[in-house]
């Protein structure tokens, strides 16, 4: 019985709208996937629910009869109310529907250390405790992620550009920060080696634990890789975390006061695009497999970049910085009303062809508003692209806790001197926005020299 | 003929246990014992052997030790019937303590042989009583004797515990076969009260079942006592004259033939399923003799039948038949009980020096082709062992290379058995070598080892 629930748990199980995203505040029911009377297992798809990101499915947390639908198809309802109850034929759930008012379960701690909670007016998530009911998901993590003292905040799932004003606060989350999913030991080793988000699994210890035994054979819940990710990719820690040093403390401090919480620089470049037009165009002579676009190889040059610029490559941690081993870098894509950032993970390590297949495959589905959490969460480098747009520069909003972001502008011919003469070239500009918390100007500086050279020699990223 | 809801058939560990569940559930319950109360475990097993093994410590002691630490006895004589005396004493002590228990919890013991009677339905003498919920079977185990090869119980030179217990005096030689726990424990206990004793093990080790480095710690030190040891030895024949008994045993091909005053059979114990009823009320046995239960809910083939302790299955163990009780009478009350994890139950002999273990054996684990790694640390370097003149044994960690889990753990030394239990809740919980490391132990403790072969799992190791 791997779902098993607690076995002092009540037989009638309470379903509530889970947090199905990082920032999901409440959730409009879409359709009804189960009739009152369905008889449903755990793991089954009660129903579609539209979230701030994307119609996602809510799932079945316990075996039984779905006994009552509480919310009609179509209503909004705020996260951890009750919307159904799963039981046993016949079950009387009269006392489970009178407390259904005002949310299924006690309101959540606050959220602990959150750079910018949630307004204490909206409603809260639920507590990882409840984990015994019904599970709320978990923002993913990168796969390797390791817990450590100071648990990484969740990635903001909205993308900075400028038609977002303020930085985008990260909400408050199931897992939230310093918040406790119920895990033995072991449970938790495990899980962090083979990439499982420990929040999305249903624990069978005593009063809902995780243990080994809820682990098995479950790859399919994990917040997977992008199928095709290299294998060579873990070798190891994911990460290193940084201890802050008098110094950098300090600088933190200053710069916070002057400027907003987060302290921002920018940084502007300008790239000689004229090889990597070449070589986009020689690519896409070979055909349709080769149509890559400026994007994907912007993205490409960026994580080739970060590896070697770990320091950029960094989430800030209020006590610490957390350099990545690892580069996943978020990649803004405007859809209809707003706009979200897939995560291209491991882009380091995938071919040009592998992240332009990804990018227009999560591009297409983030307009469709099919992502899942996972394809949106964890990036640890933003690129956001307005160059289609006409733009010639901008600078973005760093997407914390992330330290930088570029801001990529529209290939341009322009008259410039070279050799003495004058002449005409294509040229970008690139607007880097940096956490001065994490990343000083000349740290910045260098990071964008080396992503200039493989621009200008897109070879050197394969070289 | 009465109705309960809960009739338990034997009054053992597993039994009484279960009984005192049920009735703390709710249930109306009664008790079925022909014997004492506590079965074999307080009235001839546990209880009286460790009672006289304590004797045994005192004896060597005082007679080995004493000296060293400043104490001056004149001669030291030993008397194995005022040590039996005391141990019974202690053995009756207990077995009036579960009959105040019973009495506590509004159980009612119904005195007699109980026989399985199909619908949930037990008679006792002319009289049937009738279950509602459920009949539990925990009738437990005996000793038995190898008649194969002559060595038939005859309780006077052919002995088993039953019969050592109550022996007034030790005698001169003695030969024990089997040197599993029951056997090494009573090595111990006569050869402190001066027999000469011969350990006969048909497998190639003795405490087979323990950790091979436990075995071998424990032949050295029993051998340096003047035990004689044999290991994969078989007694091929048993001539039982009228005060005493020849054996052949071979050993690496070679025949040898000695003569002793007595025989103590410690090889094995039979199940008690024998005139049960069990055929008539649909309870089938395994190939092994053993009751065949769902491990899940530990119901019999028969609908309503539980069965629970050594008739159940192995490991035969008493503390594993008190949890089979409690699970049991919580699941007849209606409960789900987390389910019992058969490779989380101690193992404890109470020889001297102690073996205590829990989980895999470092050869099971090379067998299953685990990633593995070894922790050891040796009491020799402890402090609190050294104050006490307690060096002998260890502490070893089978530590799971990938994730840390603790695989097994195997202790030898003084307290063994008190100090494996630190391993078992860290197993129970699924704690790894880090959180036991992480848990602060007092100093100068002998638990300090634990968390010292813990680290030496990962090479850390302070004190060595």
């Amino acid at each position: 019985m791997p779902f098993a629930l607690n076995w002092e748990a009540r037989m009638a199980t309470k379903v509530v709208m889970e947090a199905l995203s990082p920032t999901m505040e409440e959730g409009r029911l879409v359709e009804w996937k189960k009739n009152e009377g369905d008889k449903v297992s755990t793991g089954d798809v009660l129903a579609e629910v539209e979230t701030d990101k994307a119609v996602m499915e809510l799932v079945a947390r316990a075996d039984g009869v779905l006994l009552k639908q509480v919310v009609a198809a179509g209503s909004t309802v705020p996260v951890s109310s009750l919307v159904a109850i799963i039981g046993q034929p016949g079950e009387d759930v009269s006392a489970l529907l009178n407390g259904a008012g005002g949310g299924a379960a006690p309101a959540a701690p606050p959220t602990p250390a959150a750079p910018a909670a949630a307004p204490a007016t909206k409603p809260a998530a639920p507590a990882p405790g409840q984990a015994a009911e019904t599970a709320p998901i978990a923002p993913a993590e990168p796969p390797t992620e390791t817990p450590k003292p100071a648990p990484a905040a969740p990635a903001a799932a909205s993308a900075p550009t400028p038609a977002a004003t303020a930085a985008p606060a990260p909400a408050a989350t199931t897992a939230a920060p310093g918040g406790r999913v119920k895990a033995s030991p072991l449970a938790r080793k495990i899980a962090a080696e083979r990439g499982l988000d420990l929040g999305r699994v249903s624990g069978s210890g005593p009063e809902g634990r995780v243990i080994r035994r809820d682990l098995e054979g479950l790859a399919a819940v994990a917040a997977a890789p992008a199928a095709g990710m290299p294998l060579q990719a873990s070798p190891g820690v994911s990460y290193t975390d940084v201890p802050l040093s008098q110094i950098r403390k300090t600088i933190a401090k200053r710069l916070a006061q002057s400027i907003g919480p987060i302290p921002t620089f920018y940084l502007t470049t300008e790239i000689d695009m004229e090889r990597a037009w070449d070589a986009r165009t020689a690519l896409k002579a070979l055909g349709p497999e080769g149509d890559i676009s400026f994007n994907d190889i912007i993205i490409k040059a960026a994580a080739t970049a970060l590896k070697q610029h770990p320091e950029c490559n960094a989430w800030w941690q209020d006590d610490h910085i957390r350099q990545w081993n690892e580069v996943h870098i978020g990649m803004a894509v405007a859809i209809d009303d707003g706009l979200i950032t897939p995560v291209i993970r491991h882009a380091d390590l995938k071919s040009l062809r592998q992240i332009s297949a990804e990018s227009k495959d999560m591009a297409g589905r983030a307009r469709e508003r099919k992502l899942k959490p996972e394809e949106y969460t964890g990036s640890t480098f933003s690129v956001s692209n307005l160059g289609m747009f006409g733009i010639d520069e901008f600078t973005a909003i760093i997407n914390p806790p992330e330290a930088g972001i570029l801001a990529v502008g529209a290939i341009v011919q322009k008259a410039v001197v070279v050799d003495n003469a004058v002449t005409t070239r294509r040229r970008l500009r690139i607007t880097m926005s940096c956490d001065h918390r994490v990343i000083d100007g000349a740290t910045g500086a260098k990071f964008l020299k080396t992503l200039r050279t493989l621009l200008e020699n897109p070879l050197a990223m394969v070289w | 003929m009465a109705t309960f809801d809960v009739i338990v058939v034997g009054g053992g560990p597993a039994g009484y246990v279960c009984a005192i569940r049920a009735a703390q559930l709710g249930l109306t319950t009664a008790v079925v014992e022909k014997d004492k109360l506590g079965g074999v475990c307080v009235n001839i097993g546990c209880i009286p052997t460790k009672a006289l093994l304590q004797s045994a410590l005192i004896a060597n002691m005082v007679r080995h030790q004493a000296a060293e630490f400043g104490i001056t006895v004149g001669e030291v004589k030993t008397d194995y019937g005022v040590a039996m005396k005391r141990s019974r004493k202690v053995s009756e002590q207990n077995s009036k303590g579960v009959e105040f228990l019973m009495k506590k919890h509004k159980i009612t013991v119904i005195k007699g042989t109980g026989v399985l009677q199909p619908g949930k339905k037990v008679k006792v003498g002319n009289d049937v009583h009738e279950a509602t919920k459920g009949v539990v079977i925990a009738t437990g185990s005996r000793v038995k004797g190898i008649p194969q090869i002559g060595l038939e119980l005859n309780g006077k030179t052919v002995v088993s515990s039953d019969e050592a217990l109550f022996m007034e005096t030790a005698p001169a030689t003695l030969a024990i076969v089997g040197a599993g726990a029951v056997g090494m424990e009573f090595a111990d206990v006569f050869a402190s009260f001066g027999s000469k004793v011969t350990l006969i093990e048909a497998l190639p080790r003795i405490l087979p079942l323990e950790d091979a480095e436990s075995s071998e710690a424990l032949s050295k030190s029993y051998r340096k006592r003047g035990i004689e040891v044999r290991a994969g030895a078989k007694v091929k024949k048993a001539t039982v004259a009228a005060d005493k008994v020849t054996l052949e045993v071979e050993t690496a091909g070679k025949t040898e033939s000695f003569t002793v005053d007595k025989v103590l059979m410690a090889a094995g114990r039979a199940v008690n399923t024998e005139n049960m009823g069990f055929k008539e009320s649909g309870v089938e046995l395994t190939d092994r003799g053993f009751v065949k239960v769902n491990l899940d809910t530990l119901e019999t083939t028969a609908k309503g039948v539980y069965c629970i302790g050594d008739v159940a299955g192995p490991p035969m163990l008493a503390h594993k038949g008190s949890r089979e009780g409690t699970n049991v009478a919580e699941i007849l009350a209606g409960h789900k009980p987390p389910a019992i994890k058969y490779d989380n139950v101690p193992s404890v002999t109470y020889c001297h020096p102690e073996v205590a273990s829990i989980g895999m054996t470092e050869d099971q684990a090379k067998e299953k082709k685990l990633d593995y790694q070894v922790g050891r640390f040796p009491f020799s370097a402890n402090g609190r062992a050294r104050t006490a003149s307690e060096i002998e044994g260890f502490v070893k960690i089978i530590r799971d290379k990938k994730y840390g889990e603790i695989l097994g753990a195997h202790i030898v030394g003084s307290h063994a058995s008190e100090m494996i239990h630190e391993l078992t809740v860290a197993r129970e919980n699924e704690y790894t070598v880090e959180e036991v490391d992480l848990a602060i132990h007092a100093h100068p403790t002998l638990s300090e080892a634990v968390a010292e072969a813990c680290l030496d799992s990962m090479g850390r190791a302070l004190n060595i």
